[in-house]
């Protein structure tokens, strides 16, 4: 109990309600698909919730990773819906449209974020248990969601700096 | 008309393509990040009518593209479709010369509009 309490002070909406618009947005617009979205929780494991995931880092005035993980069958009828065709699963063309949608929903909610921040190019991880690793002291919430295709989940890591912490690690770049 | 498309996503470019479709007659070039479209652009035997830009791009990004076109180039409509949405990229944008600039996610009809309007500005031009 008492974890479950403190797990639900450490969720920042100002963090997490930027990502929950995008992903709303994204999926309306690009895929024609309703999102309906659970209550948020904090993750204690490194495995990304399901099979198909998608990675994207922050860098700037905001540091940390966004991870979106689909349900393969739910991530191959989401992505013929976005390609406006089937798209086969070992295809390079599937990791493509899978780090797009990533991209699309990292960068939606970056400008909401209130600070300025770099996205990496996504990384796409097609299979079962694998591992993703995360800043230590930055925790993990996820948001999960349902389509009417299947689930998938946005995983985000991320952390806003103060402006002297931004200035110490450029400092330290330098 | 000829249409240059500049992505790094495949994905992106097809969707990009099939709203394009309803200008009618469209040449479609493509190019996967910004040193693949100066390559296109000085290799094309005819300008191009227009070049849809991503931002976010390997080798060069899109904001750099746009400088290096915009060094021989002053007229060619150029637009960014990008995920950057943040006001202080826009103005960067358009100081760097783009004519036009979209948001992704989009609708087909909001991209086909801004290309429209693009078009249009310059034929009045």
């Amino acid at each position: 109990m008492q974890a479950t309490q403190n797990s639900e002070t450490a969720i920042n909406p100002k963090l997490i309600v930027p990502f929950v618009n995008s992903v709303r947005s994204v999926f309306s617009t690009m895929v024609g698909t309703e999102t309906m979205l659970d209550r948020p929780h904090i993750k204690a494991q490194p495995a990304p919730t399901y099979d198909v995931s998608s990675i994207i880092g922050f860098s700037g005035d905001v540091i940390g990773s966004v991870v979106v993980s689909f349900q393969r069958s739910a991530a191959e009828k989401l992505v013929e819906a976005f390609a406006g065709a089937p798209i086969p699963f070992e295809s390079p063309d599937f990791a493509d449209a899978i780090g797009e949608l990533a991209n699309m929903i990292a960068g939606g909610a970056k400008q909401h974020l209130g600070k300025m921040a770099t996205l990496t190019m996504p990384n796409v991880i097609l299979g079962q248990g694998h591992m993703i690793t995360r800043l230590s002291d930055v925790p993990c919430i996820v948001i999960p969601c349902r389509t009417a295709v299947g689930a998938f989940a946005v995983e985000v890591s991320v952390k806003q700096l103060a402006s002297a912490e931004v200035n110490t690690l450029q400092k330290e770049e330098a | 008309m000829r249409v240059l498309l500049v992505d790094d996503s495949g994905t992106m470019r097809n969707i990009q393509k099939r709203v394009l479709a309803a200008l009618g007659q469209v040449e479609i070039a493509e190019a996967g990040d910004g040193v693949e479209a100066l390559s296109q652009i000085a290799s094309s035997p005819q300008p191009f009518n227009l070049i849809l830009i991503d931002w976010n791009m390997p080798n060069m990004d899109g904001h750099a593209l746009v400088l290096r076109i915009r060094e021989k180039d002053k007229v060619t409509p150029l637009i960014m479709v990008t995920t950057e949405a943040e006001k202080s990229r826009i103005i960067a944008a358009i100081k760097a010369g783009v004519n036009n600039y979209v948001v992704k996610p989009f609708t087909p009809q909001s991209l086909l509009e801004r290309v429209q309007q693009t078009l249009e500005k310059k034929l009045a031009a």
